[in-house]
């Protein structure tokens, strides 16, 4: 197999954009990743587009509207790690050298408000049993009966990813917030308030793979693993309808990274910045754990110990994370990789993680997927 | 007797609760080869992807795991708001993801026995109720 580079990033803004179409939001992000790349019709031989609420041959509508049709083009939908998913395809076609570069992307616009998913059967949603939130809050209240993670940890995870967003031009909020003003916010599902998860919103990002090493400080792709759920926990992203009361299961976020620390030859003392799925406080503390960046019901103490702070090693979510950018499905992933690329070139600006050299990518969500991407330099 | 419709997985699909003599029961499933159970009922093992798997009873008697309450209606919901949502465990080494009668979290607590119910939904066009299976305290 040969070594993936990250040849070019591009970004559309995370928010909220009324007057823009899917299309010219992925559009934006495709032109600022191959313009990064110095590339242009011709220079890839593939693409992938991560996306799920889009429609039809979402993908190919971008490479339309650029011109840019006539390559083989996979829209791709893994829910919250879709595009870490067209990721991981397009870095396979590069490494086993069906292709010299490719281009992945992913765009989105959510709905508002609590997603409504086609996951769910229509009697689900009648009886009650989709409320999204409720699962987060589930998974919340066990993280703190099963170890010492306490409110005021879940709301110090808010403090701290909104602290990071100021310094992001390319989050939706970008606004100090208080302990005291997360938990005085309103109550979503005990123990989760407004301001302890992330809005569902639109953007989108795209990056360039390719086979030959680019720039003064070229970013390899040392890993893009994907993986999916075992069956077993009542609790886990497939959000089932029942589990096993012994659910001693790996967890897809646990296998993803096992196998992107394997792939890498990384382990997660290596890491000098992590952008992870914080879809909500308590998530970011569970991926914490899952990563490997604490010890498994060390979450509440790595918290309180200023873990995933700038300055402390390694900072999680230099971005402001998903609460401070909101999620678009299929922009998420890939966004966390322009970044991370950012980060290790140099050039993440007021929130540069200083000399970083390995960064690592984490979404997991409905499917349920996980995807954890190693950029080294 | 009135007439009553059950949420069902679709329209002519299995519900998975069984309204019999003695009460209510879920209907699970149980795997010959691995020999774990599964919620709801299915022919194929969700472990394992052993055929055969035959359907059993369980419930009513459960314990909470974990609980919390949704304020804000989801989408595509019709029954009322605010109501309990939790995990419970039934003896059969099962966890359950289940609507709870109960809404005030001051009255819930973890290892709280609770009770299988079906308890009304909302009531559909035709002025019929619809049910849907749900845990409730057991009374003291």
């Amino acid at each position: 197999m040969r070594p993936v580079y990250v040849a070019g990033v591009g970004l559309h803004p995370f928010g909220r954009f009324a007057e823009t179409s899917v299309t010219a939001l992925g559009a934006h992000a495709v032109r600022a990743a191959l313009a990064d790349a110095g590339l242009g019709r011709g220079g890839f031989q593939a693409a992938f587009c991560g996306t799920v609420y889009s429609g039809v041959a979402a993908g190919h509508k971008v490479l339309t509207a650029l011109g840019l049709s006539g390559v083989p083009t996979v829209n791709v939908e893994a829910g919250c790690a879709s595009g870490g998913a067209a990721l991981a395809l397009g870095a396979a076609h590069v490494a086993s050298g069906r292709c010299d570069a490719v281009l992945v992307f992913g765009m989105e616009k959510m709905p508002r408000g609590i997603i409504r998913s086609s996951f769910f059967e229509p009697w689900r949603e009648e009886a009650g049993l989709a409320a999204t939130p409720a699962y987060f809050a589930l998974r919340a209240q066990r993280l703190m009966l099963e170890s010492d993670v306490r409110l005021e940890d879940l709301a110090r995870v808010s403090v701290k990813n909104h602290r990071h967003g100021v310094a992001n031009p390319n989050a939706m909020y970008r606004k100090v917030l208080s302990l005291e003003e997360i938990l005085a916010s309103p109550v979503v599902c005990e123990p989760l308030r407004l301001l302890m998860l992330c809005a569902p919103n639109e953007g989108a990002a795209a990056v360039v793979l390719s086979a030959r090493p680019v720039g003064a400080r070229p970013v390899r792709v040392a890993a893009a693993a994907l993986r999916s759920h075992h069956a077993g926990s009542v609790l886990g992203e497939h959000t089932p309808l029942g589990g096993l009361a012994e659910d001693g299961v790996p967890t897809p976020t646990e296998m993803a990274a096992r196998d992107a620390y394997e792939e890498a030859s990384v382990g997660p003392a290596d890491l000098d910045v992590v952008e992870l799925q914080d879809t909500d406080s308590g998530r970011e503390i569970l991926s914490a754990e899952e990563l490997g960046l604490c010890a498994r019901g060390g979450g509440g103490r790595w918290v309180r110990a200023s873990g995933g702070e700038m300055g402390s090693r390694p900072p999680v979510n230099p971005s402001g994370g998903l609460l401070s950018k909101g999620e678009p499905l299929g922009a998420s992933a890939l966004g966390q990789v322009v970044e991370l690329t950012w980060q290790l070139r140099g050039e993440a600006g007021p929130r540069q993680v200083p000399n970083a050299r390995a960064a690592l990518g984490h979404t997991v969500g409905r499917g349920a997927n996980a995807c954890v991407v190693i950029l080294t330099r | 007797m009135r007439s009553v419709r059950r949420v069902r997985a679709h329209a002519r699909g299995a519900p998975h609760h069984h309204d019999g003599a003695d009460g209510p029961r879920l209907l699970a499933g149980h795997c010959p080869a691995c020999r774990k159970p599964h919620f709801p009922s299915a022919p194929v093992c969700p472990y394992c992807g052993a055929d055969g798997c035959r359907e059993i009873h369980v419930g009513p008697a459960a314990r909470l795991c974990l609980y919390t309450v949704v304020h804000t209606r989801p989408p595509g919901y019709r029954g009322e708001v605010p109501y309990g949502f939790g995990v419970v465990e039934l003896a059969e080494g099962l966890r359950v993801i289940a609507r709870l009668t109960e809404a005030h979290l001051d009255r819930l607590r973890p290892g709280l026995p609770m009770r299988l119910v079906l308890e009304p939904l909302f009531t559909d066009d035709e002025g019929r109720p619809v049910l849907s299976y749900a845990f409730s305290p057991e009374s003291p």
